[in-house]
């Protein structure tokens, strides 16, 4: 990178957020510590902060999304940026405008940041290499949702002190699941134990070479962890039949209340949400004393401005 | 190599007095491996016709309209590549029958094989006719055309097979796609027995391939991409080995990409059965994490597989289970290129660097030699679809490609004759290049 300096490196010198797989530790518990400042704007009476004054952010969705596009949007709002939403409903943009006709428009109006979800793996890359703003990637197929992540382990380092040595089991479709890759770079990055709990039907390819666990049983290792990640069922991706009935699949891999008494009594209760409540979780344990599922959501506003504010603060420094 | 050895189609071929030849190519080394010749000699060419290699008597030499020194050249029959797209009819503004045969030209080749997947499908006489005409109007490379095993690609009603062979189609095949229904491959297959004609086919089972746009192992898990699993290409290739054994017609197996698609090829030769296959640049030089960054460039299929795969696709080369070597040239725009990994469309354009890449593959590391190469691109896929070309047999059409095998140049997209850039070897240095492409005596390409 242009600025890398012999004597001071920056702790951050990304113009875009694209995944977590290329960050390192180091990276990851600075956008986080930088989280942890921007937490307290949110509690202050005047809830705005001016470092990015003047700069737009543009919301671009292709995908459904409430929570972190809305997340998104206050970030931005709270930084004192403007924001511009733009959703369109499309999957995949072969046919009329293309995605990066579509980016290079809007940056031909002057936007400073692109927010992106897209339904393809790679898309928000593909923009960071022919656009000149910053891209923060919300979400790109089933690759990587980087913020999700981020308030994860933003959420357990908070209520655990560290994330070293903690074992954490992610439920659910893995193979589908761009929260469940995210996940795991952040948090064996930051020295966590990762296992993978589902049936085999929804590993991805070559699961073994990635740097966790797997399990087929959830009851084998509900009592060993000390988070447990419950994915959505994403009934929109599962191609095929990948498991028999809902009925089944909670049988094995639902987080019931008779699974919870076999937990740690200090067990975290995560979900990116949002929830299909008694499919993969039962609506006590969601709303039980372990979850913290609402604290993600408020942690992620101040993951999100923090993100918001380092790309930002990088592209000017190249500048 | 060494000196002037005679060789066969000299012998008792002296040239008649007074003959006016047009092309003598003299000192170069031939390598002609239908006639199992590999020596230095002089080639003429009368007629458009080869009328002898060896040592051409001095006066019929002299006769000779234009001479070629190739000293220090590689002379080789005219290069064939049985696997080519050139998008016409329908995608004209990717390739063209006159921009496509002309890259090939300066490639090398003097005779490719245009794939049915067109707009509309070449699935009819009138079809094939107008490929034939629109490749004799460029006046580059001879042009053929494989004709669509079903109607419309559609893998459902078999297309008119006979038809299409009177009006010159050298094979069938559904490329772009595998036919699905085992039902209507039996058909095709029993149906082709009553010609003398190859069926190739894409091996890809659909219900392996799940709508994938890479290889499905470690690299699609991390990039988070749908795979096509390797079984996908080797179910259909065993399905189809088996419905060989029942009906015994010739059968090419296209751009194979897996280490089982070699075990199968292996078995389905040591069991005498007349199948065949091909290979392509891509499938023997670069892998699945090529796509790391997305760049659609090496989006491709059958996908890039793992170096296994790789090493045991160059060791087959080396065994000679392999037949035929062929680009699987997918010319596509810049625009569609640009797209997500998901939504681009498949294909690399490789035709007019594919020698030199065939030479870093296969010849540099040592795996085969000159001789070997140039049969996999001449006698064997000449074979395969059952042409009389890939020869410099006296008699035969004059069709002569002239290689420098030292000359080391950088692959510069922004040159290429084709209308397209999809090319991933950019910035590739290699070594073996074609600086004289003659076609029916005609020189039609000079570097």
């Amino acid at each position: 990178m242009a600025l890398m300096r012999k004597s001071r490196q920056p702790k951050w010198n990304r113009r875009h957020l694209l995944g977590l797989r290329e960050l390192t530790a180091e990276e990851i518990t600075y956008i986080l510590d930088t989280a942890e400042g921007f937490e307290q704007v949110s509690r202050r009476s005047v809830k705005k902060a001016p470092p990015l004054r003047g700069k737009v952010v543009v919301n671009l969705f292709f995908e459904d999304s409430t929570r972190t596009r809305t997340s998104f949007a206050l970030a931005a709002n709270r930084l004192s940026a403007d924001i511009i939403e733009f959703t369109k409903k499309s999957s995949s943009v072969s046919k009329g405008e293309t995605l990066l006709d579509t980016a290079r428009n809007l940056e031909a109006m002057g936007i400073d940041i692109v927010v992106v979800r897209h339904g393809a793996g790679g898309a928000a890359r593909l923009l960071s290499r022919n656009i000149k703003a910053c891209v923060v990637n919300a979400g790109d197929g089933f690759c990587e949702h980087p913020t999700q992540a981020l308030l994860d382990v933003y959420t357990i380092r908070k209520i655990k002190g560290s994330l070293e040595g903690l074992k954490i089991a992610i439920v659910g479709d893995i193979a589908h699941s761009r929260v469940a890759r995210s996940d795991m770079w952040a948090m064996t990055k930051l020295g966590a134990e990762v296992i993978f709990v589902g049936p085999p039907t929804l590993m991805p390819g070559q699961v073994n070479r990635l740097p966790v666990k797997v399990s087929h049983s959830l009851d084998e290792v509900i009592e060993e962890v000390d988070v447990v990640n419950m994915l959505r069922i994403q009934f929109e991706r599962l191609g095929g039949n990948p498991f028999p009935s809902i009925r089944e699949y909670s049988h094995y891999f639902g987080l019931t209340v008779d699974r919870m008494k076999k937990t740690k009594p200090d067990i975290l209760v995560m979900h990116p949400g949002p929830i299909n409540r008694g499919l993969e979780m039962e609506s006590e344990v969601a709303d039980g004393g372990n979850s913290v599922i609402l604290e993600q959501v408020t942690n992620g506003l101040a993951v999100r401005m923090a993100v918001l504010f380092l790309v930002n603060q990088a592209a000017a420094m190249e500048k | 190599m060494t000196g002037w050895v005679n060789g066969r189609a000299e012998k008792g071929n002296k040239i008649v007095a007074g003959m006016n030849a047009e092309l003598l190519v003299k000192n170069g080394r031939v390598i002609d491996p239908a006639n199992g010749i590999d020596t230095k000699a002089d080639v003429l060419v009368a007629g458009g016709k080869i009328v002898q290699v060896g040592r051409v008597d001095p006066a019929a030499a002299k006769s000779a309209k234009k001479v070629i020194d190739a000293e220090g050249m590689l002379v080789s029959p005219g290069l064939i590549d049985i696997h080519v797209h050139f998008r016409e009819p329908g995608d004209e503004e990717e390739e063209t029958i006159a921009s496509g045969s002309a890259a090939a030209v300066a490639a090398g080749f003097t005779s490719v094989v245009c794939m049915p997947n067109t707009n509309p499908i070449i699935d009819n006489e009138t079809d094939v006719e107008y490929i034939h005409r629109k490749g004799r109007q460029a006046r580059k490379t001879h042009v053929y055309t494989m004709g669509a095993i079903t109607k419309g690609l559609k893998g459902v009603e078999l297309a008119e097979m006979g038809m299409m062979i009177e009006a010159g189609a050298v094979g069938f095949t559904d490329d772009g796609c595998g036919v699905q229904d085992p039902a209507v491959m039996l058909r095709a297959l029993k149906y082709a027995s009553m010609f003398d004609v190859v069926i190739a086919q894409h091996c890809q089972d659909d219900g392996f391939a799940a709508n994938g746009v890479m290889n499905a192992g470690y690299f699609s898990t991390i990039l988070g991409l749908p795979g096509i699993d390797a079984l996908a290409e080797e179910a259909m290739l065993w399905r189809d080995i088996q419905l060989v054994k029942k009906t015994n017609v010739r059968y090419h197996a296209q751009h194979i990409s897996t280490a089982g698609s070699v075990e199968l090829i292996r078995s389905a030769k040591a069991a005498s059965l007349p199948v065949t296959c091909e290979v392509s640049p891509h499938h023997l030089l670069l892998t699945d994490e090529n796509c790391c960054e997305y760049d659609t460039n090496y989006k491709v299929n059958p996908p890039l597989r793992s170096g296994k795969d790789i090493e045991a696709i160059r060791r087959a080369v080396g065994e000679g289970l392999v037949d035929a070597l062929a680009t699987d040239h997918a010319p596509h725009l810049q625009s569609e290129k640009e797209l997500e990994f998901l939504a681009a469309p498949f294909g690399i354009a490789s035709l007019e660097c594919a020698l030199g890449l065939y030479v870093k593959a296969l010849i540099q590391p040592g795996i085969i030699d000159w001789p070997g190469l140039i049969s996999l691109m001449t006698s064997r896929p000449a074979k395969i679809i059952g042409i009389d070309k890939g020869t410099l047999a006296r008699g035969a059409q004059a069709d002569i490609t002239i290689i420098d095998p030292d000359a080391e140049y950088e692959i510069d997209v922004n040159t290429f004759v084709s209308k397209s850039r999809n090319c991933p070897y950019h910035g590739w240095k290699i070594k073996g290049k074609a600086i004289k492409t003659i076609v029916q005596g005609e020189v039609r390409f000079e570097a």
